[in-house]
C-alpha cells in the first residue's frame, strides 16, 4: 500500500488532485512573470505554454510542447500546481513532461496533433492527464484511455464562449438521457457514443462523469466563468482571456491581474449576481476576441482529437 | 448539529457528502456572515493561497475569531490555513494550531501517495496529495495520527487538522472524531 503501483491507487491520486482544483481557475501563462501574477490573483494552477492559443491561432506554424526550460522556470516561480500540454498522441512529449515533474499533462487539441488515429495511452503514466471533449462519447473514450480530468474543448484562443457552452450543454444533456434509460438501452447507447459499455453504465448510475468535468475554450470574462459554472462545470480554464489584449498583443500586467482576480471571484461566487456585478464593474474590458461564427471548420482546433 | 464547510474552492463537496452520511446538517460557507449560524467548520483541501485570496482581509479576521471559539477541522490546505507558521513559501495562518507546517513537503504530484498510517492507535488509509508536513509541534498540540515517524493528524483544544485527505477514503473515523469534538466541546 505504500507504493503507487496499483492502477486504481494511481487513478485515485490522479483524480484526487483534480478534486483539489475544483471551484478554481487554471490560467494559461507563457513565462514565470505571468505565472507569478496568476498565483497572486488566486489561480489554483497554471498551464505553462510557449504561446497562448490566441497567438498560436494568429501566427500559425506547428505548435508543440513548450520548452522544458521555460516550464521549469515557471515550476520554480510558483507553489501552485503546474500543468503543461503535449500534442495529441505524442507520448514522447508526455514522457518528457512526466520526467520534468509537471503536476498535470494536458493532451491538447490546441497543439498540432502528432497522431491522426491514436491518443496517448495515459494509463502508462504516473502523472495525471486532462483531455478535451465536445461530447459524452469523446469524454468517455478519453477516460477509458486513462484521463483523470475532462474539460470541454470550446474553441480555444477566441475569447468567444459559445462553443464552451455548446460542449458543456451537450455533455450534460447526454448524461441526463442515460440516467433514465433501461439496462438494455445502455448497450445501444454505448455503441452510439462509441464508448466502453462499463463507463456508459457508470454514468447512467451516477448521472455524472467518473472524473471531474471542467470547462475551457473561450472563457474571457467573469460572466463567462459564471455561465459555464452554472451549466455544470466544476472549474474553469482561462487561456488567452487574461493575459491577451487581442490575438497578438499582451494586456498590461496590471490589467491582466485585475481580470484574473475578477474571474477567480466569479468562479467561487458564480451563483451570486451581486458579486458578479461588483467584479465586472471593476474591469476596463476583455480581450478583443474572434467570433467563432466567422471561423471555417478547417481552422477550428476543436475538431482535432478522435 | 449544523456543520459548515468552507466552500471557496477545493474538495468541499467530498467533505459535505461524508458529513451528511454521518448525519450532520451541512452548510456550504462562501460568505463570512454564514459563520454565525454554525456549530463547527471544516476547511477542505485545495490551494491555501487561493483560500486566503478569496477570504480577503475581512473574511480572514472573521474566520480567525471563529476558530478561536468554535470547533474547526482542516485537511491539507485547511491544516495549512489553521497553523501559526507556514513555510515554502511563508504565508499567514489563522494561528489556531501551534504548529509549523511546510507546504508541498513531499514534492510534486508525482510524489503523491496513498499510505497506511495510524489514527487514534488503529491503522488507517491516508491519501496524501501534494501534502504538507508538520515540522514543529507546540506544547499544547496532541498528535492523534501518524504516518511513519511523521505527525499527520493533530489536535489542540477544539481544533483538529490532518495533512492527508480522509474525505477521499471510505473510512469515516476521522470525520466521526471531529463530530464528537463538536458535540462534546473541548476537554
Amino acid at each position: 500500500m505504500s507504493q503507487n503501483n496499483g492502477s486504481s491507487t494511481s487513478l485515485r491520486l490522479k483524480i484526487g488532485l483534480a478534486e483539489m482544483l475544483k471551484g478554481g481557475v487554471i490560467m494559461d501563462v507563457t513565462d514565470y512573470k505571468q505565472a507569478e501574477i496568476a498565483e497572486k490573483a488566486g489561480a489554483v494552477a497554471v498551464m505553462a505554454l510557449e504561446r497562448v492559443p490566441a497567438q498560436i491561432r494568429a501566427e500559425g506554424g506547428v505548435a508543440r510542447m513548450a520548452s522544458p526550460k521555460k516550464i521549469r522556470e515557471i515550476m520554480k516561480a510558483v507553489s501552485i500546481p503546474v500543468m503543461a500540454k503535449c500534442r495529441i498522441g505524442h507520448f514522447a512529449e508526455a514522457q518528457i513532461l512526466q520526467e520534468l515533474g509537471v503536476d498535470y499533462i494536458d493532451e491538447s487539441e490546441v497543439l498540432t496533433p502528432a497522431d491522426e488515429a491514436h491518443h496517448v495511452d495515459k494509463h502508462q503514466f504516473k502523472t495525471p492527464f486532462v483531455c478535451g471533449a465536445r461530447n459524452l462519447g469523446e469524454a468517455l473514450r478519453r477516460i477509458a484511455e486513462g484521463a483523470a480530468m475532462i474539460r470541454t474543448k470550446g474553441e480555444a484562443g477566441t475569447g468567444d464562449v459559445v462553443h464552451a457552452v455548446k460542449h458543456m450543454r451537450q455533455i450534460v444533456q447526454e448524461m441526463k438521457i442515460l440516467t433514465v434509460l433501461s439496462e438494455e438501452e445502455l448497450y445501444a447507447k454505448a455503441k452510439e457514443h462509441q464508448a466502453p459499455y462499463e463507463l456508459v453504465r457508470m454514468v447512467a448510475k451516477a448521472g455524472k462523469l467518473p472524473v471531474p468535468n471542467f470547462s475551457a475554450g473561450g472563457i474571457a470574462t467573469p460572466a463567462d466563468a459564471s455561465l459555464v459554472m452554472q451549466l455544470g462545470a466544476e472549474s474553469v480554464f482561462v487561456g488567452s482571456g487574461i493575459f491577451m489584449k487581442n490575438s497578438t498583443e499582451f494586456a498590461d500586467p496590471e490589467e491582466a491581474e485585475k481580470r484574473a482576480r475578477a474571474i477567480v471571484k466569479a468562479t467561487t461566487h458564480y451563483l451570486d449576481a451581486k458579486v458578479l456585478l461588483e467584479v465586472s464593474e471593476d474591469l476596463a474590458g476583455a480581450m478583443k476576441g474572434l467570433a467563432i461564427s466567422g471561423i471555417d471548420e478547417a481552422h477550428m482546433l476543436q475538431t482535432r482529437g478522435w | 448539529m449544523k456543520i459548515g464547510v468552507l466552500a471557496l474552492q477545493g474538495d468541499f463537496d467530498a467533505h459535505r457528502k461524508r458529513l451528511e452520511e454521518l448525519g450532520a446538517e451541512v452548510v456550504l460557507v462562501k460568505k463570512p456572515e454564514q459563520l454565525d449560524g454554525i456549530d463547527g467548520l471544516v476547511i477542505p483541501g485545495g490551494e491555501s493561497g487561493t483560500f486566503l485570496n478569496l477570504l480577503g482581509d475581512a473574511g480572514f479576521e472573521k474566520l480567525k475569531q471563529f476558530v478561536r471559539v468554535k470547533p474547526t477541522f482542516g485537511t491539507c490546505a485547511g491544516a495549512i490555513l489553521l497553523a501559526t507558521e507556514v513555510e515554502n513559501p511563508k504565508q499567514v495562518g489563522l494561528g489556531a494550531l501551534d504548529i509549523r507546517i511546510r507546504r508541498n513537503a513531499y514534492g510534486r504530484q508525482i510524489d503523491s501517495s496513498i499510505r497506511e498510517g495510524s489514527f487514534s492507535g488503529s491503522p488507517l488509509e491516508m491519501v496524501f496529495i501534494r501534502a504538507p508536513k508538520i515540522e514543529r509541534l507546540g506544547p499544547g498540540v496532541e498528535v492523534i495520527g501518524t504516518e511513519g515517524k511523521d505527525p499527520v493528524a493533530v489536535r489542540q483544544g477544539k481544533v483538529m487538522a490532518a495533512t492527508f485527505h480522509p474525505e477521499l477514503s471510505t473510512d469515516s473515523r476521522v470525520h466521526r472524531a471531529f463530530l464528537e469534538l463538536v458535540s462534546n466541546g473541548t476537554r
